[in-house]
């Protein structure tokens, strides 16, 4: 296996060199040459305009299956104390729009014990079937069961693509199924959409820290499974469909699970809710310090907004850790988002670019922050937010 | 008893910035390390190792030059490391990584003539790829039970009890039987730092095991390029897609031009 460079087509435009984030591809004599520790991963393919790099894969004889027999788009939820986690809804969004665009129906996993009554109201955010596993077991999550039953559904139902939230729950379940089912797995993705030829779905994710993106796709296998960070796609509006409920009452045969929960421990303070935000403010580097910090509370407060911050606001203690958005962070996405004396380091940016509106108050008028901002102010945040404060409370008042 | 520590090579990515000017990546003094994380799992191993008698082995997949982080891993006092390196394993999407290292760990058990019971510990996911879908994979790949976002571990010798955090509030103690997978989150412990002992014992007196797809006989279909579901379609950098308008004037100008706006903009 390796690349291949067509020396006759090779023009030595260097596009190769700049699209390999491995350093594997350099220029000799004006021609592209694969250095060594080249990955094959195969970006430079996609990025050679003149169609001189291909991918030798030799005669391997691998097992091929027919992509056309699978059918449909799944959305799998989970859930904690019967009440299912919002990514489940906005995964139906994006769910709908690739089950539209290939023409297929929209299935609304979920594997409980207490649903029955809830599923009325499941079924007004655009799915065309909801299909419950009940199991007294299922009220709890269970790795090997989630692994267990989901496989064995897919296997039975042929689903085409497979979306699940990017929690500590769906991370733990989803690779486990790719693997026990062979089928591709992207992390994190970001944007999803259909190839409109080879209706592949083309998954695209931050990698490399967050400082390319890469588009991922799963051409020879089927399902094509990704799973997707809470906050990046809104939760769709409510419509009235009909719904096919179907049901299936599973009977475990091993009693058990091979693990066993032996309790639960909940911290009692308040729980910090960025992914469902309406409006965000958020503190940077050039808030100072940590008393500073109480000037973006006001802020937040005359907004109703919560607080959050760079990474580098909680390695410097100045912010709890859950209030951290970006790459290693949260995503989220409100309607306003106000970054004070943030840079806009690219981390940062992956987890707060859907904002419907971003603000960027910095003293520094080339931070980056300002190339992805809707409107900047260029000065100090000291001196602005006490404004923004009062021109706040006045709009407030006029309401 | 073995603890097998899975780790991997991976650019210090917090050194890495884009050029402004040309909006590509900056590669120069980016040096490869070991994966932050990693180096978590490992302590928690060294920790394990000190309590309770168990050999600590730590395992990569990558090019030869990945010897380094194993290196670093005997220096900090693991038992034994083993390199998988070959080149039919490049392109390896995390599938095909997690088929070759469970080939490996198969391979080790069998080579030690008694009936040991063996814990896995992995990082919860790489700086590079970021993925953390490795850890699953490799537990199901040997069919044994999995815990993952592990912050707290207590060993026995048949079973494990450990803290999982599965949200930011919550975290919920799970016992499961032996052989099994965890994978630990970053800041449950402070990895050590080599001593000069160790370093030395590192690079004089401790070997490298070198296993390749012959030796691990591997199934080419399943390794490297062909292993992998996945491919990469495209890489490219993200764009910037902000209005970009900025807001002149006195402090009292801007904020109300900015009101303004957001009134229009109907957010206010």
């Amino acid at each position: 296996m390796s690349i291949k460079i067509d020396h006759e087509l090779c023009t030595g435009c260097a596009s190769c060199v700049e699209s390999c984030m491995y350093g594997a591809i350099e220029l000799n004599n004006n021609i592209a040459k694969v250095l060594p520790n080249c990955t094959l991963c195969g970006a430079c393919i996609e990025a050679c305009p003149e169609e001189a790099i291909s991918l030798e894969r030799g005669d391997i004889k691998t097992k091929k299956i027919d992509i056309s027999q699978y059918k449909g788009v799944w959305v799998i939820a989970e859930h904690y104390k019967n009440k299912i986690h919002n990514v489940a809804f906005q995964l139906l969004r994006k769910g709908r729009e690739l089950a539209d665009l290939l023409q297929v129906n929209l299935t609304l996993v979920i594997l409980g014990a207490n649903f029955d009554d809830k599923l009325e109201e499941f079924s007004q955010y655009g799915m065309d079937e909801i299909l419950y596993v009940r199991a007294p077991i299922l009220k709890d999550y269970y790795s090997d069961l989630y692994v267990k039953v989901i496989s064995e559904l897919v296997v039975q139902n042929n689903p085409e693509i497979i979306l699940i939230g990017a929690t500590p729950t769906g991370r733990d379940f989803a690779p486990r199924i790719a693997k026990r089912l062979n089928a591709g797995l992207t992390a994190d993705c970001t944007g999803l959409e259909i190839n409109p030829e080879t209706k592949n779905l083309l998954q695209t994710r931050p990698t490399y820290g967050g400082n390319i993106l890469a588009t991922i796709q799963t051409p020879s296998s089927r399902p094509q499974m990704a799973t997707v960070r809470p906050g990046i796609f809104k939760i769709p509006e409510k419509v009235q469909k009909d719904v096919k409920i179907r049901t299936i009452e599973y009977q475990f045969k091993e009693k058990d699970s091979v693990t066993k929960i032996v309790k639960v421990i909940s911290k009692t303070k308040n729980t910090v809710n960025l992914e469902d935000a309406k409006y965000i403010v958020a503190g940077g580097r050039g808030v100072g310090s940590k008393e500073n910090f109480k000037l973006l509370k006001d802020l937040a407060n005359v907004l109703g907004a919560e607080l959050g911050g760079s990474r580098i606001t909680i390695e410097l203690n100045w912010l709890d850790p859950d209030r951290q958005i970006g790459q290693t962070g949260k995503t989220v996405n409100p309607k306003l988002y106000i970054a004070c004396g943030i840079s806009g380091a690219i981390q940062h940016i992956v987890g707060m670019q859907n904002s419907d509106i971003i603000v960027a108050i910095n003293k520094d008028p080339n931070a980056p922050i300002f190339h992805w901002a809707h409107y900047g102010i260029i000065g100090d945040l000291n001196e602005i937010i006490p404004i923004l404060i009062q021109e706040f409370k006045k709009l407030k008042s006029e309401e | 008893m073995k603890i097998f520590v899975c780790t991997k090579q991976v650019p210090g990515i917090s050194e890495v910035k884009i050029d402004p000017k040309t909006n590509t990546l900056i590669r120069e003094g980016v040096e490869s390390i070991l994966n932050p994380n990693d180096r978590n799992a490992l302590e928690m191993a060294l920790v394990l190792k000190e309590e309770q008698k168990a050999e600590v082995i730590a395992l990569t997949m990558g090019p030869p030059q990945a010897e380094e982080i194993l290196r670093e891993a005997l220096a900090m006092g693991v038992d034994k490391v083993v390199l998988l390196s070959d080149r039919a394993f490049a392109g390896a999407d995390t599938l095909a990584t997690s088929y070759t290292l469970a080939l490996a760990i198969k391979k080790i058990l069998k080579e030690s003539d008694s009936e040991e019971n063996y814990l896995i510990i992995c990082g919860s996911q790489a700086v590079d790829g970021d993925t953390g879908q490795v850890p699953p994979e490799l537990a199901e790949e040997l069919g044994i039970p999995q815990i993952t976002y592990v912050q707290k571990l207590e060993l026995s010798e048949d079973k494990i009890v450990v803290e999982r955090k599965f949200r930011a509030t919550e975290i919920v103690v799970i016992e499961t039987k032996l052989p099994a997978l965890i994978s630990v989150l970053t800041d449950i412990n402070k990895p050590r730092f080599p001593t000069m002992m160790g370093i030395m014992k590192a690079y004089e007196n401790s070997n490298v095991i070198y296993f390749d797809s012959k030796n691990l006989n591997a199934d080419i279909s399943k390794i490297g390029l062909n292993g992998s579901m996945t491919e990469v379609k495209k890489i490219f950098f993200p764009e910037r897609n902000g209005k970009r308008i900025i807001l002149e004037g006195s402090p009292e100008e801007v904020v109300k031009k900015l009101c303004h706006h957001l009134q229009e903009d109907k957010i206010l």
